[in-house]
């Protein structure tokens, strides 16, 4: 890394490149709760393996259970972010694949394998158009992101409500549901597929020029288009993708306990996804993206969550912190802070707006 | 403060530079709007035009009003404020708390407005000094006044029923008509009156409005004039963000409960009237009366969804999004137009 330091020690180097790594401070703050969760139970990281089922359970499983929906819509809002845009409609997204699927199962009424597969790509279609109008109405239209997908936010949890006429949904079918609560080689069903879909994802855009034409657009629209990269399809993908991912989470959160709540489910999900993004070193002034980093700080709103419940702290307290920890980071990220600490180091670092009086 | 020392005959140079039959077309659109909505209205259900329904308009929708107000500041000079409906349920859930504790009303009252401008202090600091962009910072503080409120209470707080705060929303009888059909006001229609005309005046009369435009216009070129930029742009998210804690107050005694989850929303019902009523969502262009008329066709449709019956209520926001579409883009058709004249 270029870094303005003059002839480093090694032992500074690799103090230095550990601070650069943008999702160290996540790592750390992850193993502070655990650190915290053990002095109040020694055994928190235990983890048992039942002997008839070869099921793992424990504290972590449950940490990777509640992490795989997080994981799914932060991945999403990471691309989102990297083009310079964001994605607010998740949560409602998430209501809405939620509503579709428990709604085509209840009024099918069948149990069957066939009926939950129909749901699941039932509920990922209606995603993917809502994804598709945001990416269109971002990119052809050039309507401002936030605006574009704070209506669908507002609209969505509207279609919600009115798939399910206002009312909280419920539906059985066991092959849904073993999706959120059923272990495949003693892991947690939703984290297997959360971890697959990831892998596939990051092989997409980081073995594959992808993920640099998305940070591109996210560092330079302008140039990024004079070097021959079209926007409009990869920002519809982008949005598309961030839908989908959505969907999927709503999915996972509803099969959990087969009800879709049109008014509860998702809500502030965008907070934990955005939350989850900042975490991981990715700048909400859009470039250059980490997938890693985000999936770390979705680990660690899972285990945050988690923790507020097993300390049993009242846990109306954790959106007001979780939007603390987002503006400090925010103000972390900003240039006027990163000058002050540059300063002592380089100390002709001046932007332009502070050269112009005012 | 610039706003005090006003009134000079206003430059003429950026008025006429504007093609005034295009500037205007968005706020004529509106208004064309707002009266099919009311012909409309009174064919299909009757009982529109007429004063109790007019009266009732204008009392249900007096927060939205003052939002919309707040929010055309903001949006005029090219940001936006997504924290105001946020920031309506702390203010309205401290307020009716300590109310209903035994606090002074009137102390209340300037507390609920004041929490509203510690958050558009804090938007506008973030902003201003931090750099960070407008959305961004108002969604924390979206996020962070919601995160207080639940803190708070998540179960509806209801106002004392004989509490000071609610006779801000006692009905005066303005005009008697026939049976009900009475000219009503109360007390929270004239403060979003004067809301509205203190702003017209602020924006069109001062000097501090001409650089909330020029701002709008180009912010580069209204640094290098040597404008008050950066303390034009902090005082214009005190403005919203204390107009939002007015608001609360506006909401609260009028309806008497307040929860964690009021106002989840508004900010896109206050972004549709301001952008309805003709003002550019890219700031520099816009008039704060036009946001009255916005808030008041939102207020119309939902008067005329209610009447209607057969649209389920749940697809308001759906038809409220619907709108501030196309409105966007009658916008970005008017802006392509005018660049080409």
């Amino acid at each position: 890394m270029s870094t303005p330091v003059a002839r480093p020690s090694a032992a500074i180097r690799v103090i230095t490149g550990l601070f650069h790594q943008p999702y160290v401070w996540a790592i750390v703050a992850l193993l502070l709760l655990l650190v915290v969760n053990l002095t109040k139970n020694p055994a928190y990281l235990g983890v048992s393996v039942n002997a008839a089922t070869g099921n793992l359970s424990g504290n972590v499983i449950d940490i990777l259970r509640a992490s795989a929906p997080i994981m799914m819509i932060a991945v999403g809002m990471t691309l989102v972010i990297a083009t310079r845009g964001i994605d607010l409609s998740v949560g409602s997204v998430m209501a809405v694949a939620g509503a579709v699927s428990m709604e085509f199962m209840r009024n099918t009424g069948t149990g069957s394998f066939g009926t939950a597969v129909v749901a699941v790509l039932l509920a990922l279609g209606i995603s993917a158009l809502l994804g598709t109008l945001n990416g269109i109405l971002v990119s052809i239209v050039g309507l401002q992101p936030f605006i574009t997908t704070l209506v669908m936010m507002l609209a969505g949890r509207g279609l919600a409500k009115v798939i399910t006429s206002g009312q909280n949904t419920s539906a059985t079918n066991e092959t849904f549901r073993w999706i959120a609560n059923g272990t495949f080689l003693g892991f947690p069903v939703v984290f297997v597929i959360a971890v697959l879909i990831v892998a596939v994802l990051a092989a997409l855009v980081r073995r594959t020029a992808l993920g640099l034409m998305i940070e591109s657009i996210g560092i330079n629209p302008k140039a990024a288009r004079m070097a021959g990269i079209r926007p409009v399809g990869i920002l519809i993908s982008v949005y598309i993708v961030s839908a989908v991912l959505a969907g999927v989470a709503g999915i996972f959160s509803t099969a959990s306990v087969m009800t879709v709540e049109v008014a509860k489910t998702g809500m502030t999900a965008e907070m934990d996804a955005i939350l989850a993004v900042v975490i991981g070193g990715t700048s909400l002034a859009g470039g250059k993206f980490s997938l890693t980093g985000s999936i770390i700080g979705a680990l660690l709103i899972a285990t945050l969550d988690k923790t507020i419940v097993y300390m049993s702290i009242p846990s109306s307290a954790t959106p007001a912190f979780k939007a603390v920890v987002i503006v400090i980071i925010c103000l972390l990220q900003s240039p006027r802070v990163r000058s002050m600490f540059n300063r002592r180091r380089t100390r002709v670092i001046i932007t332009d707006k502070e050269t112009v009086p005012v | 403060m610039s706003i005090t020392e006003l009134d000079r005959p206003a430059a003429p140079s950026l008025l006429s530079r504007m093609k005034p039959n295009l500037e205007t077309l968005p706020t004529l659109a509106a208004v064309a709007i707002f009266i099919a909505m009311l012909i409309y209205g009174e064919v299909a259900y009757g009982r529109i035009v007429q004063f109790s329904t007019i009266s009732n308009l204008l009392i249900n929708n007096a927060y939205l009003i003052i939002l919309a107000v707040g929010l055309t500041f903001v949006i005029l000079t090219g940001g936006i404020d997504l924290s105001v409906g946020a920031v309506i349920a702390i203010s309205s859930l401290v307020g009716v708390m300590l109310a209903n504790a035994g606090w002074n009303p009137l102390i209340v009252i300037v507390l609920m407005i004041l929490i509203g401008s510690v958050f558009g202090v804090a938007s506008g600091v973030l902003i201003q000094y931090f750099n960070v962009q407008p959305f961004i910072a108002t969604l924390a503080m979206m996020f962070l006044a919601r995160g207080l409120a639940s803190i708070l209470s998540t179960t509806p707080q209801r106002l004392d029923d004989d509490s000071v705060i609610r006779s801000l929303s006692t009905q005066w009888k303005v005009y008697d008509g026939p049976k009900i059909d009475d000219l009503v006001t109360t007390p929270n229609v004239l403060i979003a009156a004067l809301v509205v005309i203190v702003a017209f005046f602020m924006l069109h009369r001062t000097r501090f409005g001409r650089t909330v435009y020029a701002i709008g216009g180009s912010e580069q070129s209204a640094l290098l004039m040597g404008l008050p930029v950066v303390r034009t742009k902090l005082l214009i998210y005190v403005i919203s963000g204390t107009l939002a804690g007015l608001a609360a107050v506006v909401y609260t005694s009028k309806l008497g409960i307040a929860q964690n989850i009021t106002g989840v929303g508004w900010e896109l019902d206050a972004i549709a009237a301001v952008i309805i009523g003709g003002t550019l969502l890219t700031g520099g262009a816009g008039f704060v009366l036009g946001s009255v008329i916005g808030a008041l066709v939102l207020g119309l449709m939902n008067v005329l969804i209610t009447r209607d019956g057969g649209i389920p209520p749940e697809a308001t926001t759906i038809i409220t999004g619907g709108i501030l579409l196309a409105f966007v883009l009658l916008q970005r058709f008017v802006v392509s137009r005018k660049r080409k004249s």
